[in-house]
């Protein structure tokens, strides 16, 4: 098991290894980053000056050397566009994201978690199937046109909630913004949030649904109700249990791709997060941006799926032997 | 796609085949299936649209000297207050009528899908027949990438692998380009499923007598694969393709609406919904609602008729 382990790990290094030259190539190859920070106006000492500064005369060993050590304490050299630290962008931007993607994973969670206790047990029922029906035009919808529905009923229809930005912030310590503490703040998170976490809600909702129809087929459900136990226990102490450990999975995978789908909500929303900053970084072609953000989500894909591996092994132990072959 | 060549290239060359066709299985699946003739039909229709929307569309919307600024903001069906003209679906801020910018951008849509899903399928098929007819470590390198590739969304690795290639492209080539570097990303970012069910496939085929009679004949690694092995991993692969169009499609129209995919110069119906969404608070909602809808319809639609040819090619679910 110690080797699975130690292979997964090794693995996981190479993978970050080759996206950090791929991260690396983007910075050595395209185009001149030069061009891209001087406008027409520039004298040749300018050009030269920041070049110096960049780096950008040293051989290609050295400066690729420099990048894996900058990349390792999180710096990412200064943006093409803003002129500032990668770094110090970055960190303040992440505030946003993290509690919007927070939010709606809670949202994704809780009301998953229950609509499909509640769609299981009362399966024929017609609130059930309701809720199943709305699930699928949930899942066939694509991110930015909920985004955009939600906008038209609740900002310009009904003019209840802010269509765009964060709302007020307040300044918590050094680094962190917080929209939690403000009316408006909150009330500016409601619409991205349930934007962001309607997809994973469906996921987790029909999930939790089709293992819940399982369990509650087996055998030890009907002897717990011969007992006499009341539907409450039988349902959430027996059924939802069980359940637990493949929804617990999903979940841990669906982290990432709550981070990752940011971004869609986030340019609906112009919600001043990471994912908005990677997209501005695509279309000005900023490549400092665009490779940070690159090793940044690697890390964070890597980490989490070499935690959901490394955790599997150690809940089912039928995948402690060796499993290179097909499934 | 796949289904309207078949009938109509077989046709002409064999009357037979089209007689088997519409005698087999599954043509009367298709005729059982109200969902099926539905959703073909509106796939059918909207790809008839786009290939034909020059001879459809009443304007050409990229052709400067037809438009007229007095027509802009022209509501649906209502006559335009100062050229008494009146539009089918309305017109946008320039006076481009909004069922021609429709059609045109559906050109765009299905072509970036169409393509991307078709290279995703070459370069599936290949590395998936490679991998699993040699095995090695060629097949431990494919599958592994193939295992990376899959941890990640497939929509993030669209967006990155456009943000590298549109960096690698020259600044002056870029909005030229911006349509197949749409093609690359979408494309890469979706042949592991074709690799792993080609995959295997081959790994089952490989090993039954016609193979290994194959082989005893001398015909070469790669005749086997193509010519005998793939033929009997295709109905899987359709399935597959059919539902990454649908995916492909989603794909490029976010891509495009996050202003990361189409140029506006070559607007696709994700363009179109993104330009549309500056006009929602001022109430032009025609601007924004017909390319929404289109979207949903042909998205909807292919991913319908997946799910159906899915459980038709399938015999255990017959």
């Amino acid at each position: 098991m110690l080797a699975f382990i130690i292979r997964r790990i090794g693995q996981s290094i190479l993978v970050l290894l080759i996206v950090g030259l791929v991260a690396f190539s983007m910075f050595r190859f395209v185009g001149d980053p030069i061009d891209n920070m001087l406008g027409q106006e520039r004298t040749i000492e300018d050009v030269e000056r920041l070049r110096t500064q960049l780096g950008l005369d040293q051989p290609f060993p050295v400066q690729y050397y420099r990048f894996l050590e900058g990349a390792a304490q999180g710096n990412f050299g200064v943006s093409y566009r803003q002129g500032r630290p990668v770094s110090e962008i970055l960190l303040e931007r992440a505030p946003a994201t993290l509690e919007l993607a927070a939010v709606s994973g809670m949202l994704a969670i809780v009301f998953g978690i229950a609509l499909g206790v509640f769609t299981a047990i009362r399966r024929n029922g017609a609130t059930a199937n309701i809720i199943m029906a709305t699930s699928l035009i949930g899942v066939s919808l694509p991110t930015f046109l909920i985004g955009i529905l939600l906008i038209y009923l609740f900002s310009v229809e009904l003019g209840w909630l802010p269509s765009f930005g964060r709302g007020e912030t307040v300044q918590i310590g050094e680094s962190w913004t917080t929209g939690f503490l403000t009316i408006s703040g909150l009330k500016a998170l409601i619409l991205p949030s349930i934007t962001l976490g309607l997809y994973q809600m469906t996921l987790i909702m029909r999930l939790v649904r089709s293992e819940m129809l399982e369990v509650l087929r087996q055998d030890y459900i009907r002897f717990a109700r011969a007992r006499g136990l009341t539907d409450r226990v039988v349902n959430f102490r027996h059924a939802l249990k069980n359940t637990m450990v493949p929804v617990v999975t999903v979940i841990g995978l669906q982290l990432g791709a709550i981070i990752a789908f940011a971004i869609i909500t986030e340019t609906v929303f112009q919600w001043p997060g990471v994912g908005l900053l990677f997209i501005n970084a695509i279309q000005f072609v900023d490549i400092p941006v665009m490779a940070a953000y690159l090793m940044l989500i690697s890390v964070m894909f890597v980490g989490i799926n070499l935690i959901v591996d490394i955790l599997y092994v150690f809940i089912d132990p039928r995948l402690r032997v060796d499993r290179t072959g097909a499934h | 796609m796949a289904e309207t060549s078949i009938p109509l290239s077989t046709k002409e060359h064999d009357k037979g085949r089209w007689q088997r066709f519409r005698e087999s299985d599954f043509f009367y699946a298709f005729k059982r299936s109200p969902v099926a003739i539905v959703s073909f039909a509106v796939v059918a229709l909207l790809v008839l649209a786009a290939v034909f929307a020059p001879l459809i569309a009443p304007t050409n919307p990229f052709d400067p000297a037809s438009l007229n600024l007095m027509n802009g903001f022209t509501p649906p069906m209502e006559p335009n207050a100062f050229t008494q003209e009146s539009f089918l679906m309305g017109t946008d801020d320039q006076g481009r009528d909004v069922f021609s910018t429709i059609l045109y951008g559906m050109r765009i849509s299905l072509f970036v899908g169409i393509s991307a899903v078709l290279f995703a399928m070459v370069l599936g098929i290949v590395l998936g027949l490679v991998s699993g007819y040699f095995g090695g470590w060629t097949e431990t390198i494919i599958m592994r990438i193939a295992d990376v590739q899959l941890t990640f969304p497939s929509i993030l690795v669209a967006m990155l692998i456009f943000g590298v290639a549109k960096g690698f492209t020259p600044v002056e080539y870029r909005d030229q380009m911006a349509i197949w570097v749409l093609i690359l990303a979408i494309g890469l970012s979706d042949w592991v499923q074709f690799a792993r069910v080609v995959r295997g496939a081959t790994l089952v085929e490989k090993s039954k007598d016609y193979v290994a009679a194959a082989r005893l004949i001398g015909r070469s690694p790669w005749a086997i694969m193509i010519r005998h092995i793939l033929p009997n991993a295709m109905s899987p692969v359709l399935v597959i393709a059919t539902i990454s169009l649908a995916l492909a499609i989603i794909a490029e129209a976010t891509l495009s609406f996050l202003g990361v995919g189409a140029p506006p110069t070559q607007p696709s119906l994700g363009t179109l919904i993104r330009i549309g969404q500056g006009f929602l608070f001022s109430g032009e909602w025609w601007i924004l609602f017909f390319p929404a809808c289109t979207l949903l319809g042909l998205a909807l639609s292919v991913n319908l008729l997946g799910d159906w040819l899915r459980d038709a090619l399938n015999p255990r679910l017959r």
